[in-house]
């Protein structure tokens, strides 16, 4: 009995100690700003700099937020999408396995290319009626439409 | 009866696993936590104070090694040039011999002359027809030039350092005080005496101002050549330190040294010659006007043309050029350490590096980027091949007609159309980008090449001029 407390107290300190750190972690890194839909949190870490102010030249500097075209629409996919890539950007800039020129996933150029026809549905719903495979990609034409080059 | 005991500690057990997988696991956590935490303390760290002073550097300390202790991550990138690579079409391999007297080295790149003897044929002759091998880095620019048999076949000029060595200190302390009289007096010395004056090959003070850190240009032959240049565009007395933009100076500090030159007259003074402009044919005309030949061809008595790997010549004739992309956007592109952005200082193929030379802009994958510029170089190196052989049955050619009784005179438009066609195919030759840099200007010289070929041997066979061709 006296020997399950004291691993209980034990563990309550390390469990302690554990949030302690990751809340600590949390506050230091913004990381209430990435709940936000605010871009600039986006560039926190500087290493998106150049995409954010391409973002800001873009003709949808003015009328798209980052999370507009990289997070799917929803509260549950929204905030999935964001909890995983936080979770491999802050593993990446950790570890540092990652490249300079940062490229886009797949998973993530999907939500990407969703998120234009979503907007767009009254422009591309035709076009869409007419291919019914994935191959087409509004931003292979239009690349530049999000970051200015 | 006897069964019962053993069930009593078994949950006891399975507790404290529980417990150190508990334990464990939590231990990860924190370390995780932490590990981010410290980066991050780290990065933003970092971001504040970009560089140190550590010691006080100005114009008249050469040893790079000083100028790496204020700039430790710069200058580890610039001694990696001693690492030897290949690429598909280009690169040096490392290849072992055996060190002697005359020469220390132990390790030498491969020779060009072995992969392809007919560079023997174009160059009878001359000093590359003894030596030639594939260029290695930067690191190796000193030591090669001073080792290879060239030098034993040929007497060089002191002319050589203002590209082999880090020339600027040496040639303001022989100039006392003056860079350009300390260059005409180093072209007059003997190699061997002009190499005592320098030590160390292309440093930071080459290219770089001691007391900002801005881009400069120290050769005389660039700044005179540039001015050439700009003054056959209708820009007079152009000042290349004064007048270049940062990104020009990006190209225009390599353009320093990767270009077409010659040595002019008795006191070989170093020429870049762009007085025409800077395409093979435009300098190629400047070679006729001024009547300048390096060598006598020792097969057909021509009075051939070395082309010397003309980079930025080349360069400039390409799409990168016109867009105003700089050498040092793709050969020493910008990478990230830690918080900081710097420009790579490991000079190397692009294609060794694509993701940061040339993902910057192309939003392809590595492979296409590749596949792209090795589909430029395999198609340059095919018609370089075909442009070879015709000049090697030209000279073949010549050297029968010699032996049959033909007159110098009778061969004497034979001989100039093989310096033309030699000329034009050994600038695509010699340049360092297999086409690379331009694929299209490149082709189109080697073009020109094999119809200076075929018109030597339309010479040859008729025995009179060519119409409408000189």
């Amino acid at each position: 009995m006296d020997f399950s407390r004291h691993v209980h107290i034990l563990l309550a300190v390390l469990l302690g100690a554990a949030v302690g750190v990751g809340l600590y972690t949390f506050v230091y890194a913004k990381g209430a700003s990435y709940m936000t839909d605010n871009p600039g949190a986006c560039a926190n870490c500087h290493v998106m700099d150049a995409h954010y102010g391409a973002w800001l030249k873009s003709s949808h500097g003015r009328v798209a937020v980052c999370n507009d075209c990289h997070t799917p629409a929803g509260f549950v996919g929204k905030y999935s999408v964001k909890a995983t890539n936080g979770f491999w950007h802050s593993f990446a800039f950790t570890s540092g396995w990652f490249p300079d020129q940062i490229q886009i996933t797949e998973r993530n150029l999907k939500v990407t290319e969703g998120a234009c026809r979503k907007c767009h549905s009254d422009m591309v719903h035709a076009i869409q009626l007419t291919s019914d495979d994935d191959s087409f990609s509004c931003i292979r034409c239009h690349r530049s439409v999000g970051h200015l080059e | 009866m006897g069964t019962i005991p053993n069930h009593t500690p078994k949950p006891h057990r399975r507790s404290t696993l529980f417990y150190v997988v508990l334990v464990l696991a939590t231990a990860g956590a924190v370390i995780a936590g932490l590990a981010l935490l410290l980066n991050i303390a780290q990065r933003k760290q970092e971001a504040q104070s970009p560089f140190y002073r550590v010691v006080e550097l100005n114009d008249s300390i050469e040893d790079p090694e000083i100028w790496g202790k204020n700039f430790p991550m710069q200058y580890d990138g610039y001694v990696r040039t001693v690492d030897q690579k290949r690429t598909r079409y280009g690169g040096s391999e490392a290849v072992p011999r055996t060190p002697d007297q005359a020469d220390p080295r132990s390790i030498v790149a491969q020779s060009r002359l072995e992969q392809d003897p007919r560079l023997r044929t174009m160059w009878a002759g001359y000093a590359f027809a003894v030596d030639f091998r594939e260029e290695r880095g930067h690191a190796f620019m000193l030591e090669d030039q001073t080792y290879t048999k060239r030098q034993e076949v040929a007497k060089q000029p002191g002319t050589c350092m203002h590209c082999h060595a880090s020339v600027y200190v040496p040639y303001k302390k022989l100039g006392d005080g003056d860079l350009i009289k300390g260059f005409e007096k180093m072209n007059q010395l003997p190699y061997k005496e002009a190499r005592k004056l320098v030590s160390h090959p292309v440093a930071c003070i080459d290219c770089h101002d001691p007391s900002t850190m801005q881009l400069r240009v120290t050769r005389p032959g660039f700044m005179e050549g540039i001015r050439a240049l700009k003054a056959s565009q209708g820009v007079a007395d152009y000042d290349v330190n004064k007048m270049a933009s940062r990104q020009e100076m990006r190209a225009f500090v390599c353009g320093q040294c990767h270009v077409e030159y010659y040595f002019k007259g008795p006191e070989k003074r170093l020429v870049y010659p762009w007085a025409n402009g800077l395409r093979a044919d435009q300098i190629l005309a400047y070679y006729e006007e001024t009547g300048f030949k390096d060598w006598t061809h020792a097969e057909s008595g021509a009075p051939a043309l070395k082309a010397q790997h003309p980079e930025f010549e080349m360069w400039n004739q390409g799409i990168h050029g016109r867009s105003g992309v700089a050498c040092a956007d793709c050969h020493m592109p910008y990478q990230r350490e830690g918080a900081l952005k710097i420009s790579d200082h490991h000079v190397q193929s692009p294609l060794l590096n694509i993701n940061r030379a040339c993902q910057t802009c192309h939003k392809w994958s590595e492979e296409e980027l590749k596949t792209r510029a090795e589909t430029n170089q395999e198609r340059t190196l095919s018609l370089r091949n075909t442009a070879m052989d015709a000049l090697i049955q030209l000279i073949g050619d010549i050297k029968a007609a010699k032996a049959g009784g033909k007159t110098d005179q009778q061969l004497e438009q034979a001989r100039n159309f093989q310096r033309r066609a030699q000329f034009l195919l050994d600038f695509v030759e010699a340049e360092n980008s297999s086409g690379f840099h331009a694929p299209q200007e490149a082709v189109r010289v080697l073009g020109e090449s094999i119809n200076y070929s075929r018109l030597g041997q339309v010479a040859l066979r008729d025995g009179k001029s060519v119409a409408g061709t000189d």
